[in-house]
């Protein structure tokens, strides 16, 4: 009889999380930018008739026409193409520093906070060095040694943004290695590797999905700095941070050439922002 | 007589380093747990229980811990000398371990039977498929009907006393020879605790699987066990059968314990409780670790340490120097 009492509609964990994020208007808003943004980025030769770095010395600083829907640039190239292409840029700068940082901040924190002793102590002092350099200047310097171009970029992003992982895995995985299902684990017999992969590294991976989605967002703007400053994409890549840079100079005559670039920025990290909260409030367990 | 011992605690001394002072916290217990029988290990919170079981599986965090002087004798290894992987062997296998809280001894992202499965095929190799069998029977035998059902759900839609059930088979499906189960009832309403004892019992009865069951509630010692152990600040007190300890307790600790449960036939104004509390470890230097507590403390108490003393023939045994010379006098009083 008490077996039947708990027969219920079977949700699976993620079924519960999809719901509980649908629940969210705004995430709802930031994974339909997020996907309109990947969207453009794969079918970019499709939208637009112009290769994003033909010159058309003639056409210069035109306004938004309807055969340049953003107008063009100081070389004559057509805005909307570039801004589409550069999509593609900043994207995979964003995703693949995210995945980079995220993969060996994972490592180490799980390395620092399950082991702790001396090696807790080696990883977090290289945390604590470079969190206290600013973490542009810090870019910066990276990009300085290995030379400016937007691979170097990414890999700076990258760095830059291994503590945060780092330390928010640690401190995770401090809480869930006192739980009672490590201590249930290790009683029936299984060593450390298969408890750190099986039992603690899922339970902790949580908090770096929501780090993750914010992450990208800042290296959106991070890469757009750097290619701002010269020190990321150079010409004549369609990087929307370079793209800002090369209009400071029109900025009366031809104000597309700010806005659009501009706007792209701002709105693919507004949507990552976004998907970023909603993934919070519906991976925290405390907000149910 | 040696052959029928499991385990065999010769002796267990453990401390813990705290910043530069070490604080004994298990001081010389030894104890044996015979084949086939229910060891209840009894005290108030921290005098050691917990820390003696989990020291048996090695899973005492070092640091802190230390444990040095120690011999606990499975068969003929040493579980204190035994390497990582021999232990790895004997965990989950040869002795397994139930938790007081199983709301939270499952890991909530895997299902029970995905568990079930982890712990059968690390010690025994099986098919997927034969492993599965096992761990089905297993749920049945501990009273869980939809057990092919339940090896596909994940633990958040079990309740607790199903989860409990669900943890025992975990331990049992090894077939292990000692069971420690550390406080298995505490967390669980009345009803399912009684279902949950029933359910040791039977499983003790029917594998012979020696149980060590780990206790506050005196109530479910003399329910289920057969030998008790009682300890107090990281000292065993008193050990005997569950008959000679409860008929004729001779430790002051012990007999406090006992007028400390409630009775519903004499209506009392206040419940009786012992005096004071347990003491922090390494409070106190010398003399009867009670003494402080104990109305019957005399100069001597404060001054030396009671030897432990065996009093009958089949093993009832007293750290009291009361035992002694009151001794005669308390155990025909019954």
């Amino acid at each position: 009889m008490k077996n039947e009492e708990i027969v219920e509609k079977e949700k699976t964990p993620f079924r519960e999380f999809w719901e509980s994020f649908r629940a969210n208007r705004l995430a709802l808003v930031g994974l339909g930018i997020v996907f309109f943004f990947i969207v453009i980025a794969i079918f970019a030769p499709l939208l637009t008739s112009y290769a994003p770095d033909s010159q058309n010395l003639a056409d210069r600083l035109l306004p938004p026409s309807a055969s340049h829907y953003f107008g063009t640039d100081d070389f004559g190239r057509d805005l909307f193409t570039r801004v589409v292409y550069g999509a593609r840029l900043s994207l995979w700068v964003g995703f693949l520093s995210v995945l980079g940082s995220a993969l060996i901040g994972t490592f180490l924190g799980i390395v620092a906070g399950y082991y702790g002793k001396w090696l807790d102590t080696i990883i977090s002092r290289f945390f604590d060095i470079l969190l206290a350099f600013p973490s542009i200047l810090l870019a910066i310097a990276i990009v300085a040694i290995l030379g400016p171009s937007l691979q170097n970029a990414l890999i700076a992003i990258a760095i830059v943004n291994v503590p945060t992982f780092g330390r928010l895995v640690r401190s995770k995985v401090l809480s869930v290695k006192q739980e009672e299902y490590i201590l249930a684990a290790r009683a029936i017999g299984m060593g450390d590797t298969r408890i750190l992969t099986h039992h603690i590294l899922p339970n902790s991976i949580a908090p770096v999905i929501v780090q993750g989605t914010l992450a990208i967002a800042t290296a959106i703007i991070e890469a757009a700095a750097l290619g701002f400053l010269g020190m990321g994409a150079q010409a004549p890549m369609p990087e929307w941070g370079k793209m800002l840079a090369d209009s400071r100079q029109y900025l009366t005559d031809a104000p597309g050439t700010l806005f659009f670039p501009g706007f792209a920025i701002m709105f693919t990290v507004l949507g990552f922002n976004l998907i970023g909260d909603g993934l919070r409030d519906a991976l925290d367990p405390k907000m149910k | 007589m040696n052959c029928d011992n499991v385990l065999e605690i010769k002796r267990l001394n453990i401390s813990f380093m705290t910043d530069k002072k070490k604080i004994n916290a298990i001081n010389n217990v030894a104890f044996k747990i015979k084949k086939g029988e229910i060891l209840g290990l009894v005290g108030e919170s921290g005098s050691g229980k917990s820390i003696t079981s989990l020291s048996i599986l090695g899973l005492l965090p070092s640091p802190p811990a230390v444990i040095e002087e120690s011999e606990i004798l499975f068969h003929d290894l040493d579980l204190i000398q035994a390497s990582e992987q021999q232990m790895q062997k004997i965990r989950g296998n040869r002795i397994s371990m139930i938790f007081q809280e199983p709301m939270t001894s499952l890991n909530p992202l895997y299902t029970v039977g995905n568990q079930l499965l982890e712990s059968v095929q690390k010690h025994q190799s099986l098919s997927k498929s034969e492993a599965n069998d096992i761990c089905i029977h297993t749920l049945k035998s501990v009273g869980l009907a939809r057990a092919e059902a339940i090896m596909n759900e994940y633990p958040h839609q079990l309740s607790g006393g199903m989860r409990q059930r669900v943890m025992i088979a975990m331990a049992m499906v090894c077939q292990p020879e000692i069971l420690i189960a550390d406080e298995p009832t505490t967390a669980l309403d009345v009803t399912i605790q009684s279902q949950i004892l029933k359910l040791m019992k039977e499983l003790n009865e029917k594998t012979g699987t020696s149980v060590l069951f780990i206790t506050h509630d005196l109530g479910v010692v003399a329910e289920i066990c057969h030998r008790v152990i009682v300890m107090y600040g990281g000292r065993i007190v008193e050990e005997g059968s569950v008959l000679d300890v409860f008929k004729n307790p001779q430790h002051p600790y012990t007999r406090g314990l006992l007028k400390s449960v409630p009775d519903i036939r004499n209506k009392q104004d206040k419940l009786y409780a012992i005096p004071g509390s347990v003491p922090k470890p390494g409070s106190i230097q010398k003399g009867c670790y009670f003494a402080p507590r104990c109305e019957f403390a005399k100069d001597i108490c404060f001054e030396n340490e009671p030897e432990f003393v065996q009093l009958t023939e089949d093993g009832h045994r007293s750290r009291c120097f009361l035992n002694e010379n009151v001794g005669g006098a308390t155990k025909n009083d019954k």
